[in-house]
């Protein structure tokens, strides 16, 4: 469709050309990422969360051990990469001693829910001023599709290829609903990046959480349902309804959210 | 005239760490370090510091991972089964070059083991402990006063080599009471500017603080190489050994700690004896005082390590002694709690020089 002057100008009004830039938040660099991957989407969102609220320079990141362990190669920003599941221990020194930084983890299920479950839950109950990040496929992406501890129930895996029993293998973990309990955190909601609308509704939240943190709110946290269509073996298309079944063992919406 | 104030090992760690300029401690509750995360609960206001009873010790090292990277002089202690959790810990740390100290109160093992006094950790803190090929600076400290003397030095040393340091005492040094001169902190080294700490990249490109290295291939073995290097160099430059009457000693003892204190008792009954025997007591334990033991072996053909283990630091005495010709090493200690007396090291004295 060609654009007529006009529109151009009423597009230009809306910003819709300004989100097609690169944010400042990100490097010029091809992620590794496989097709369909949700790490791509969810980087993006953060980054622009930070060029919007201002807060790039004052950020330090952390990089998980999982799939997105390289992601100082595409966040343009201060980061420090953790041994597997201590990313809120580490920005928890790290926000004490540098209350002014803006401090966020960004950590898979395995590096959160499974050997980092420990540190996620005392960080949420001390109420610490960061921000995670927490990124649910079900399914361990780099090592090459183990389950999770989010893997649902009769999900196949690699270590899991009769499906998950409960019987054996227990019930998928419910991050968000176990921390909402807690007296520590002060923001707690799960979104999905698996449609355009889902996506806007990711970005608020994570804004939300970003926005919290700057204003001295305490622990904030964002777990995003995310698609690994290499690791469930199906294509990027039908990993987006795959998701959708997701939300039945997870659902969306706002856990806390204490203002 | 500096005060002296009567404390514990454990106390006088603590104070030390606090006055070298300390900004963040975080450490998990485990007999017999206990006064260290106690004093530090009390105390670390006084000094605008940070203190965290931190969940496990897994996230009390991983906090000290942030917290070095984010530039800050910081701190962790436990006794054997908590330094073991930290290892993992401790690899990232070496691995990442991040400066910070970490006191390990020894007690009996393996496993649980007691909580007495013991040496049996001198692998783990001198030939790694975690995966990897990395060395902590490791120190000995002998008294009271040592444990603070010494923590004071390791910050420094920490910083100056971007190096984790390992303060490797025991219970008994932790629990026992003596006066400590309280020192004002003065660098003993000329200390680099830290370029490399993350604080947002505000006026700068940003830093990336990491300890994988997979691209380029070769990238790790760079990394090990500038490893080796700084290994090479703190080698060099920071060995350090106490001598004492080894110039005519038939035999020396070797041993470091507290274990080199209760040897020195024996020492002097010996000498009043008219035996001759000397001490070398080590300081640094890595970098080990390799030298040291050689030269002395040119007047001496007879060493006895004393260590509070099954035979630990026998092997680095050995080692030092390697390719030389008639010389006899023996070993007298055992793990798992116990502590030689001064009349037990005599005794072994005299059966070795009969």
């Amino acid at each position: 469709m060609k654009l007529t002057n006009e529109s151009e100008k009423g597009l230009e009004k809306q910003n819709v050309f300004q989100k097609l830039t690169r944010p400042k938040s990100l490097k010029e660099a091809t992620t590794h990422y496989c097709g369909g991957c949700g790490h791509g989407i969810i980087h993006r969102l953060v980054a622009e969360v930070l060029d919007e609220l201002n807060l790039r320079e004052k950020t330090i990141g952390t990089a998980p051990v999982g799939c997105a362990v390289l992601l100082y190669d595409y966040f343009n920003l201060d980061i420090i990469e953790c041994s597997h599941g201590r990313p809120p221990a580490v920005a928890t020194a790290m926000k004490r001693l540098r209350p002014s930084n803006i401090l966020f983890t960004y950590q898979g299920d395995g590096d959160l829910a499974a050997i980092g479950t420990t540190e996620t839950i005392h960080t949420a109950n001390r109420g610490e001023n960061i921000t995670v990040i927490f990124i649910n496929n079900a399914i361990y992406g780099m090592t090459g599709g183990q389950m999770a501890p989010t893997t649902m129930l009769e999900q196949k895996t690699t270590t899991t290829p009769f499906g998950r029993k409960k019987e054996t293998e227990g019930y998928p973990l419910k991050v968000c609903e176990l921390l909402s309990v807690l007296d520590g955190p002060t923001y707690i909601e799960r979104v999905a990046v698996n449609s355009p609308q889902n996506v806007i509704k990711a970005k608020a939240a994570i804004k939300k959480a970003f926005q919290y943190q700057s204003e001295n709110k305490g622990f904030t946290f964002v777990e995003i349902l995310s698609m690994c269509p290499t690791n469930w073996k199906v294509s990027p298309t039908d990993s987006l309804k795959y998701v959708d079944k997701m939300m039945e063992d997870f659902p969306l919406g706002v856990f806390k959210d204490r203002k | 005239m500096t005060k002296k104030q009567l404390m514990k090992g454990n106390e006088a760690c603590a104070e030390a760490a606090l006055q070298a300029g300390l900004k963040f401690y975080a450490g998990y509750p485990i007999t017999p370090q206990n006064e260290i995360p106690e004093y530090m609960s009390k105390r670390s206001k006084d000094f605008n510091s940070i203190f965290i009873q931190a969940e496990a010790e897994l996230s009390a090292i991983n906090m000290l991972f942030g917290a070095s990277a984010a530039g800050f002089r910081c701190m962790t202690s436990s006794s054997s089964p908590g330094i073991s959790l930290k290892q993992e810990g401790i690899s990232y740390l070496a691995g990442g070059q991040l400066p910070c100290v970490i006191v390990n109160i020894v007690r009996g093992g393996p496993g649980l083991g007691n909580i007495r006094a013991a040496q049996s950790d001198y692998f783990q803190a001198v030939k790694g402990g975690g995966h990897g090929d990395y060395n902590l600076i490791v120190l000995a400290p002998s008294t009271v006063q040592e444990m603070y003397d010494l923590t004071m030095n390791a910050f420094d040393y920490a910083d100056y080599y971007r190096n984790p340091v390992m303060i490797l005492s025991d219970g008994l040094l932790g629990q026992m009471f003596e006066p400590v001169e309280i020192k004002p902190y003065k660098p003993i080294l000329d200390l680099p500017e830290k370029d490399w700490i993350l604080d947002g990249c505000k006026g700068r490109e940003p830093r990336v603080m990491k300890t994988l290295w997979l691209r380029p291939t070769d990238s790790l073995q760079k990394h090990n190489l500038n490893l080796i290097e700084k290994y090479k160099k703190i080698q060099k430059e920071l060995k350090l050994a106490e001598t004492l009457q080894t110039e005519d000693a038939d035999l020396i003892l070797v041993a470091y700690g507290i274990t080199a204190r209760i040897a020195k008792a024996a020492i002097e009954k010996a000498r009043n004896e008219g035996l001759k025997v000397g001490l070398i007591r080590l300081i640094t334990l890595w970098p080990f005082p390799s030298e040291t033991i050689a030269k002395a072996s040119e007047s001496t053909k007879k060493f006895l390590s004393v260590e509070m283990s099954n035979g630990q630091l026998i092997e680095d005495v050995k080692l030092s002694l390697f390719g030389k010709p008639g010389i006899d090493v023996q070993h007298f200690g055992l793990g798992g709690g116990w502590y030689p007396t001064p009349t037990n090291i005599y005794e072994k004295i005299k059966e070795v020089l009969k």
